[in-house]
């Protein structure tokens, strides 16, 4: 018997629109305060440091296409989070399912170079989402049966999907010039580039799946489905919804889509698989879905402005010698901002 | 020792303790009996500084003290065993008491408290051994281990919230053993429970609350079992019985057997034992019982949530044991559960999306592409209409009132033409009105042909609309009666266990 506990669940309502702006606002000048701080202290001056990034990404032309480069694989490898996370399943996984959708892929470009485009690309990309796939299958079947949480099972799978791909390269796939990484796929393995830039289609799949995921959230049984079960997973068992299933299929979902980011990153940016190819983009995936908040709209936003940090922070190397480290130091101290979650409102009702 | 002058306790709405009093003596054990949402949890949780009071007096030793929190009340010597242990299992068991003590010094000596927890141990026929780490201990053994962990803070006044609980039977006697050496020693003892048997083999004087109040205060030599039953359940008010056809009986298959069917629950769950239950088309079959004693298990059980670890269980006719529960569903089981907020509603979605949701493929159009809003809320009138009551269509869950998710929830399951409904507390949270049109809408469903399994603590209710009547004691079914054929008193007996006579099957 507990009526003030769920009196208090009752009467509670969605959080309305004011202090979700105040929360990331706060969040988000915390965490280039601190920053610049860590400039200052390095003897740069922060405020210049801001504006050389803006004025390098947003600028010109180039720098704008640069910035989207950065951003196609993080839309996918975001969206790879955000349907698990739909569920009530945390993925962390997306860097192991990115790199075991790159090695796949690659293994056709290699193997069927002599194919043509339209019909080596649909395999490559299959065969991407097959591999990140399978990855996440092992821990969507652990935490199905109630053996291994999904959040650890899918981090600590990362490093050993690496550790294959370095074991691929160095051992089988290594070109004769390099030893860490493949040799440059055929043309009929590249993606097409668009509008003379280095965006390749791997923008076009990831705005693509974005819009198709936000439309089954929205709009289909599954979505709805989805949302009780991430909304009450007790209460949606006892409704008959199949947990176990969705529990896989969720993960298998995610695996696909960031096994597809691989994909797009070995056949769009790179044209071959190197080690340590993907520098973390699956885990700055998570960053930008958590800083989203899982919806479709917010991730392309989020990606976008992390993007931003991200290429400028390669100029920042070059005109102010800063080391591209920092920029990690700045990305890292936001996802802890914004895992930390300061609720401000609750703060204040707390007493 | 401890006394409590005219407790008020208000939750929202409810009066849980509406102006108590009573006294602990020293080398006594004062039971509170009462049905569960009597306000024994909430006075001795008052007590115990875990909720504030709204009024009323406390005195111990027989000075006013004012007790705000958990530590104030420890401070006092007054410690309290919850029915869900607070032991850290990481933690060895001397290692829980040291972290308990009043004055714990910087660098703890654990010998010398292994030493007090043994010496201590012997007085009262405690024996655990002090090393052993708390998550390798029978929950018997860690109730042991709290109630050290209590008497090494020198606490004089015990409080026990239902602590037989999650005992065994022979665990239970050495319990009793244990309480009557801690009275000896001129401890207080407060007890919570609503088995009779224990309370006439323990208790020195008893307090029976009901809806708030105290109902009556005896000592043992007065205490009968009639008596304190009488006191337990008399309704204050009686509803005019309503006028209801018979059961009509209907040819076909039992809708639901269950042979011989247990679970295995864990820790405080509770497990059934062999239960054997057969309920046909076009009845309503009454479970009586105090909450916890397995009929939320029993549903859940028939629904697949929880497996059946032996026996089997046939829903329509065909072998349902290990049928997964959207199948289960599918065949026409509905399920309304005891909390409608964490069993059956989705708190962030809108009531219209809750009311789809178990019926998600009947509503999907285009092969799941989409979903046919129009027919749910066509649905979702047809229910108003025929409920007589209505819950706006667009708000979220988690905004509506207890009462009208308990609404949502009913229109919910008897949407589909059921024919099995597994009713908990249905008209839990209701208003009268509305109650009584859940309860008619159940008989509807009788009449249709749907079997209605409704379980219940309102015993008025009970006898009004079953047409048989079971009764639960720990997973089990201790009597099958008509309603007819029996009484208030006789079901309360067997609800609080006093007879424990179980019925041969």
């Amino acid at each position: 018997m507990s009526p003030p506990e769920q009196r208090g669940a009752m009467t509670s309502v969605r959080p309305s629109v004011a202090p979700v702006l105040l929360r990331y606002g706060a969040t988000a000048l915390v965490a280039f305060a601190l920053f610049g701080l860590i400039l200052a202290i390095s003897g740069k001056d922060p405020i210049a440091s801001y504006r050389d990034i803006l004025a390098s990404t947003l600028g010109s032309t180039y720098g704008l296409s640069e910035v989207i480069v950065t951003m196609t694989p993080l839309l996918l490898t975001a969206l790879a989070v955000a349907i698990p996370s739909r569920v009530g399943l945390i993925n962390v996984g997306g860097e192991g399912q990115l790199i075991m959708g790159a090695c796949l892929s690659t293994w056709a470009a290699l193997t069927f170079a002599g194919l043509p485009a339209w019909l080596l690309l649909p395999i490559m990309a299959l065969l991407g989402m097959i591999g990140g796939a399978a990855w996440a299958w092992i821990p969507g079947q652990l935490r199905a049966r109630g053996l291994v949480n999904e959040t650890i099972s899918t981090l600590l799978l990362n490093p050993v999907a690496a550790l294959i791909a370095s074991f691929l390269i160095f051992g089988y796939w290594h070109s004769p010039m390099d030893t860490n990484k493949t040799a440059v796929f055929s043309e009929s393995a590249r993606l097409p580039r668009l509008l003379d830039t280095r965006i390749d289609l791997g923008l076009i799949m990831g705005l693509a799946l974005l819009a198709l995921f936000w439309y089954i959230m929205r709009s289909t049984r599954w979505g709805l489905e989805m949302r009780a079960l991430g909304g009450n997973p007790v209460a949606a068992r006892l409704n008959g919804l199949p947990a176990r299933r969705y529990t896989i299929v969720a993960l298998c979902l995610g695996g696909a889509v960031a096994g597809l980011a691989g994909m797009a990153m070995v056949s769009g940016y790179y044209g071959a698989l190197l080690a340590n190819f993907s520098r973390g983009v699956g885990f700055l995936g998570f960053l930008v879905c958590w800083l989203a908040g899982g919806s479709a709209l917010g991730i392309v936003v989020t990606s976008f402005v992390v993007s931003i940090i991200l290429a400028g922070g390669n100029l920042l190397q070059l005109t102010r010698d800063v080391p591209y480290s920092t920029i990690n130091i700045l990305l890292a101290i936001t996802l802890f901002a914004v895992l930390a979650r300061p609720d401000f409102t609750r703060l204040r009702s707390a007493r | 020792m401890l006394s409590v002058r005219a407790f008020s306790k208000r939750f929202g709405g409810v009066l849980a303790n509406d102006s108590i009093s009573l006294d602990v003596l020293p080398g006594e054990v004062h039971a509170l009996l009462g049905e569960n949402g009597a306000g024994k949890s909430t006075l001795v949780k008052c007590i115990y500084g875990f909720y504030r009071r709204d009024a009323g007096e406390l005195m111990v030793d027989g000075h006013p003290q004012e007790i705000s929190s958990p530590h104030d009340a420890r401070a006092m010597g007054i410690g309290m065993v919850f029915q869900n242990l607070t032991l850290i299992p990481a933690l060895s068991v001397a290692e829980n008491v040291a972290l308990f003590l009043p004055d714990l010094p910087r660098i703890p000596d654990l010998k010398s408290i292994a030493e007090a927890l043994r010496s201590l141990g012997e007085r009262y026929s405690l024996k655990v051994d002090p090393w052993a780490l708390v998550r390798d201990l029978s929950i018997g053994q860690q109730q042991k281990a709290e109630l050290l962990k209590l008497l090494m803070a020198r606490s004089c006044i015990l409080i026990f919230d239902e602590p037989t609980r999650v005992l065994a039977p022979h665990e239970v006697q050495g319990f009793f053993h244990v309480v009557r050496r801690l009275v000896e020693d001129d401890l207080a003892v407060i007890l919570i429970t609503h088995k009779l048997d224990e309370v006439l083999a323990i208790a020195d004087r008893i307090t029976v609350l009901r809806q708030g109040r105290v109902a009556g205060q005896v000592t043992r030599t007065e205490a009968t079992e009639a008596g304190l039953i009488r006191l337990m359940f008399d309704k204050d008010v009686t509803r005019s019985p309503i006028a209801r056809p018979e059961a009509q009986a209907a040819g076909g298959p039992p809708v639901l057997e269950l042979i011989k069917a247990s679970s295995r629950g864990d820790g405080a769950e509770v497990s059934l034992h062999q239960v054997d239950l057969v309920l046909n088309a076009g009845e309503i079959v009454g479970v009586a019982g105090v909450s916890g004693n397995g009929q939320k298990e029993l549903g859940e059980l028939i629904l697949g949530s929880i497996a059946c670890a032996e026996g089997t269980k046939r829903l329509f006719g065909a072998p349902s044991t290990n049928q997964p529960i959207w199948d289960i569903r599918r065949s026409g089981v509905s399920y309304i559960p005891e909390n409608p907020l964490a069993m059956a509603a989705i708190p962030y979605m809108t009531v219209l999306e809750n009311m789809a949701v178990t019926h998600t493929s009947s509503y999907a159009r285009r092969g799941g592409l989409s979903m046919d809003w129009q027919a749910v809320e066509a649905d979702a009138d047809r229910a108003w209409r025929r409920l007589g009551f209505s819950v706006s269509s667009y708000l979220p869950a988690r905004s509506l009132s207890g009462g009208n998710l308990q609404r949502m929830v009913i229109a919910r399951e008897l949407l589909h033409d059921p024919r099995l409904i597994i009713a908990s507390y249905l008209t839990r949270g209701l208003d009268v009105q509305s109650a009584q049109a859940a309860r008619s809408a159940l008989l509807q469903a009788r009449d249709r042909g749907a079997s209605v399994l409704l379980i219940s603590e309102d015993l008025e209710e009970l006898f009004e609309y079953s047409d048989r009547l079971l009764v639960m004691f720990e997973g089990r079914f201790v009597g099958e009666f008509m309603p007819a054929d029996t009484d208030i008193y006789e079901i309360g007996r067997l609800m609080t266990g006093s007879e424990a006579t179980y019925v041969a099957s």
